[in-house]
C-alpha cells in the first residue's frame, strides 16, 4: 500500500459513507436538466477541450474513489478523444499506480495499462456510466422524451453532480445526502464547488461547467468511437440514399412496359 | 419446381449439358429465381427478402463477433467492451448485430401480420405457415440466448426470469430448469451453453428458411387478392405473373435499400435507443434491477405471461379444479406458450372460404383490433405489473385468444364476403385503371366484371 493509496482511501472515507444499493439508479430518474452537449445530434462530435477539462476533473476528484477499468491510458491520445499528445499521455499515466499480478505489487502505470479499479468498494466503475444511466424516459413508456431529448446519460451525470439540495441525514452510522436527480437520499457527498480547480484553457471553473465537462468526458469513456460512428453513419446514409434513388429509377423503368401494356388493355376495354 | 407452367432451364452448350446431366444445379437456380410471381404483389411482400438479408447479416456479423468474444462469466462483459473499444470496426459490428436483431423482429412481425391479413396460411400453404412459425420460435430462442451473452445486468436477470418459467411447470419444473441452466442458478455453464446454441440456431433458421422458400415455390406465392394464378396454360399464367428476376428482385432491392437507409441511421445515430441502460452494468447476482424487462419484441408475450395473477377468477377456478397443480405462475406460462402455439393452428381455425382479408369487411375490423391489441400488449409489457396495467394485459390477452379461437372460426361461417376478382390480371389492371382515373386519363367506363366469391 503506497502513500497515494492510503491518502486516497482516507479521502474516500472522509467524503463518502458506505453506499446502500445506490448503484442501481437506472429506474425512474428525478429532476434531470437537458444540458446541451457538443456531441448531440447526427453531426455532433466531442469537444476536445471539454474532454480534457473533464479528464482533469476526473483525475483530481472522481478518481479518489471511482475507477475506470475499461479505459486504457493510451486511448487518451486517440483521435476523437481528449487527444493528449503521446508524451503528455505517458506522463499522465505515470501519475497512477496499478496492481501488477505478476509482480504481486503496485507499480507505476504505463500507457498500455487501464485506469485503476475503484478504490472504494461502494464507488461504481465509471467507464460505462454515461450509457448505464438514462436521463429521459416516458411519458408512460411511450419513448417520446427519449426521441426528443436523447437517452440523456451525460445529462443524468451532470444533473446528479448538481442535484444536491444540501439536506443531510445521518442514519445507521452513515451520512446520506438528498439528490434531486436521483430523487432520493444518496451516499455520495457533493463533490463539486465553484473554483475548486483551474482550467488551463481559461474556462471559468463553475460548478455547472465542471459537472458538464466531466459528464462529457464520461460519455467519451463510455463511447470512445462516437465520432467515427457518426461519420460512418453519414457516409452510409448518403451512399444508401443514392442507391435508393437509382434502384427506384431502375424499378420504374423496368415496370414501365408492363404497366403500359396494362394501360392499353384498360383503355381498349373502356372503349369496348 | 412450381406448379405454375413456365419456361424451364434448357442447357445449350456442350459444357452446360455435361454439367446438367451430372448435377442440375444451374436449372435449380434458374427455376428458383425465374419463379412466376403474381404481378399484383404490394409493398407488404418485401419483408421476406428483408428477413433473408438480415439473417445473413446477423450470421456474418455474429461470426466475426464470436472471434473476439469470450464466453466466461469473468471475461464476457470485458470482451464485449474489448470489441467496442479495440477491435477494428468492432463497435459498428456489435451495434449492427444488436439492432439487426430488432430489425429482424420488426420484419418478422410485419411478415406474419401480412400473412394473417391476406390469408397466406390457408390451403395449400399450411406447411409454409407452420415452417414460418417454427422459424419464428427459433428466432425467439436465438434472440433470448444472444441477449444473455454480453453478461450485463439485464442479460443475467432476464435469463433468470425466463428460465424460471420452466421452473413453474409442476413436478418436473425444477429438474428441467436445472438441466437448462446446467446448475442451480444462471452461471458459467448457462453462459457457455447459450453461446453454443446462439451460434447453432441461426444455421437451423437458415435451413428452415430454405425449406420455407421451397414450400411456397411449390404452391406459388399468395397475393393481395388471394386468387390463385391461372395454371391451365403457360399463356394464361403469363398474364397473371411476371418472373421473379428481374421484376421482383429489383423491386425488393429498392425496398431493401430504403429499409437499410433507416436501419443504418438508427445504428449510427441512436444505437442504444431500443436497448436497456442496465445492460451496460456487469451482471451482479446480488443486485436485482428495479424493473426486469425483456427486449421490446418479447414484450407482448411478457404481458400475457404476467396477466394471470392469483386474483383472476379463471386462475382460481383452474387451480381449484386441478387440485392446485396449475397455480397462477404455471397458468401464465401456459398462456404465454399457448399464445404462440395457437398461431400454428391458424390454417384450421380460420373457416372462411375467402382467402384475402381485402374482401372480408368484418374480418378487417377484427384484424385491425388484433394489431392494435398487439401494440398495446407490447406497451403494457414494458410497464410495471401493477394497477391498471394488469387489467389492460388481461383484456389484451383475452382478445388474443378470442381472436384465434372464437372470432376467426365463427366469422368465417357468418360473414358475407365481397366479390373477389376473377383473375390476378384483372386486379392488376384495376389498379392501373384506378391510377389512370385519378390522373384523369380515362373517361367513365363500364364496371369490370366481378364474380361472386362462392
Amino acid at each position: 500500500m503506497t502513500f497515494r493509496k492510503l491518502a486516497l482511501s482516507t479521502l474516500c472515507a472522509a467524503a463518502f459513507a458506505l453506499p446502500s444499493g445506490g448503484a442501481m439508479a437506472a429506474g425512474e430518474p428525478g429532476k434531470i436538466t437537458d444540458f446541451a452537449f457538443s456531441f448531440e445530434g447526427p453531426f455532433g462530435t466531442y469537444d476536445r477541450n471539454q474532454l480534457q477539462r473533464g479528464l482533469q476533473i476526473y483525475h483530481e476528484f472522481c478518481s479518489a474513489c471511482h475507477g475506470m477499468d475499461y479505459v486504457a491510458f493510451r486511448t487518451l491520445s486517440d483521435p476523437g478523444g481528449p487527444e493528449l499528445p503521446p508524451e503528455e499521455m505517458r506522463a499522465f499515466a505515470a501519475m497512477y499506480e496499478v496492481w501488477d499480478p505478476e509482480l504481486r505489487d503496485w507499480r507505476t502505470a504505463s500507457q498500455t495499462d487501464h485506469f485503476p479499479d475503484p478504490n472504494f468498494e461502494g464507488a461504481p466503475d465509471l467507464s460505462l456510466m454515461a450509457k448505464a444511466r438514462i436521463g429521459f424516459s416516458g411519458p408512460n413508456g411511450l419513448l417520446i422524451n427519449q426521441l426528443r431529448k436523447g437517452l440523456g446519460g451525460p445529462e443524468y451525470i451532470a444533473s446528479y453532480l448538481l442535484g444536491y439540495t444540501g439536506e443531510e441525514d445521518f442514519q445507521a452510522g452513515s451520512m446520506f445526502y438528498f439528490n434531486e436527480a436521483y430523487g432520493d437520499w444518496v451516499s455520495m457527498a457533493p463533490v463539486l464547488f465553484d473554483d475548486m480547480t483551474v482550467f488551463a484553457d481559461g474556462t471559468p471553473a463553475t460548478e455547472e461547467q465542471m459537472a458538464k465537462d466531466v459528464a462529457a468526458f464520461l460519455m467519451w469513456t463510455a463511447e470512445p468511437h462516437l465520432n467515427s460512428r457518426k461519420n460512418a453513419g453519414l457516409t452510409g446514409v448518403i451512399f444508401l440514399g443514392v442507391l435508393t434513388v437509382l434502384l427506384y429509377l431502375t424499378n420504374k423503368q423496368l415496370w414501365a412496359p408492363v404497366k403500359a401494356r396494362a394501360k392499353a388493355e384498360v383503355k381498349k376495354q373502356n372503349k369496348g | 419446381m412450381s406448379g405454375i407452367p413456365h419456361d424451364h432451364y434448357e442447357p445449350k452448350t456442350g459444357g452446360e449439358k455435361w454439367l446438367h446431366r451430372r448435377l442440375p444445379i444451374v436449372g435449380l437456380i434458374y427455376d428458383t429465381i425465374m419463379l412466376p410471381t403474381p404481378k399484383n404483389l404490394n409493398w407488404m411482400w418485401i419483408w421476406g427478402i428483408v428477413l433473408t438479408f438480415t439473417l445473413v447479416l446477423q450470421i456474418v456479423t455474429g461470426v466475426v463477433l464470436a472471434m473476439h468474444y469470450a464466453a466466461d462469466v469473468d471475461l464476457a462483459f470485458a470482451s464485449v467492451e474489448h470489441i467496442m473499444r479495440n477491435v477494428n470496426g468492432g463497435h459498428m459490428l456489435r451495434y449492427i448485430h444488436q439492432n439487426g436483431s430488432m430489425l429482424m423482429f420488426l420484419a418478422v412481425y410485419l411478415h406474419i401480420f401480412r400473412g394473417m391479413y391476406y390469408g397466406s396460411y390457408k390451403a395449400p400453404r399450411e406447411v409454409t405457415w407452420i415452417i414460418g412459425m417454427l422459424i419464428y420460435v427459433l428466432m425467439m430462442a436465438t434472440a433470448f440466448m444472444g441477449y444473455v451473452l454480453p453478461w450485463g445486468q439485464m442479460s443475467f436477470w432476464g435469463a433468470t426470469v425466463i428460465t424460471g418459467l420452466f421452473g413453474a411447470i409442476p413436478f418436473v419444473g425444477e429438474t428441467l430448469q436445472t438441466w437448462l441452466l446446467g446448475g442451480p442458478a444462471v452461471g458459467n455453464a448457462t453462459l457457455n451453453r447459450f453461446f453454443s446454441l446462439h451460434y447453432l440456431l441461426p444455421f437451423l433458421i437458415l435451413g428452415l428458411t430454405i425449406v420455407h422458400i421451397w414450400a411456397f415455390h411449390t404452391t406459388g406465392n399468395n397475393n393481395p387478392t388471394g386468387v390463385e394464378v391461372r395454371r391451365t396454360s403457360k399463356e394464361e399464367a403469363e398474364k397473371d405473373t411476371l418472373p421473379f428476376w428481374p421484376y421482383f428482385v429489383i423491386k425488393d432491392l429498392f425496398a431493401l435499400a430504403v429499409i437499410f437507409l433507416v436501419f443504418w441511421a438508427v445504428v449510427a445515430f441512436m444505437p442504444n435507443f431500443l436497448g436497456h441502460a442496465d445492460n451496460y452494468i456487469e451482471a451482479d447476482p446480488l443486485v436485482t434491477p428495479t424493473h426486469i424487462v425483456p427486449e421490446w419484441y418479447f414484450l407482448s408475450f411478457y404481458a400475457i405471461l404476467r396477466a394471470f395473477t392469483a386474483d383472476v377468477w379463471l386462475v382460481q377456478i383452474v387451480q381449484f379444479l386441478s387440485f392446485g397443480i396449475i397455480d397462477a405462475s404455471f397458468f401464465g406460462v401456459l398462456a404465454m406458450f399457448g399464445a404462440i402455439i395457437v398461431m400454428v393452428f391458424l390454417p384450421w381455425l380460420d373457416t372462411s372460404t375467402v382467402r384475402s382479408g381485402r374482401y372480408r369487411p368484418q374480418f378487417k375490423i377484427f384484424f385491425w383490433i388484433f394489431i392494435a391489441n398487439f401494440v398495446v400488449l407490447t406497451w403494457v409489457g414494458a410497464m410495471p405489473a401493477e394497477g391498471i396495467y394488469t387489467n389492460i394485459a388481461l383484456i389484451g390477452t383475452t382478445y388474443w385468444f378470442a381472436y384465434f379461437l372464437v372470432i376467426l372460426p365463427v366469422l368465417g361461417l357468418r360473414e358475407k364476403p365481397l366479390p373477389v376478382p376473377a383473375t390476378i390480371e384483372e386486379d392488376f389492371n384495376q389498379t392501373i385503371k384506378a391510377d389512370l382515373e385519378r390522373k384523369g386519363g380515362l373517361g367513365r367506363g363500364p364496371e369490370p366484371e366481378r364474380v361472386p366469391a362462392e
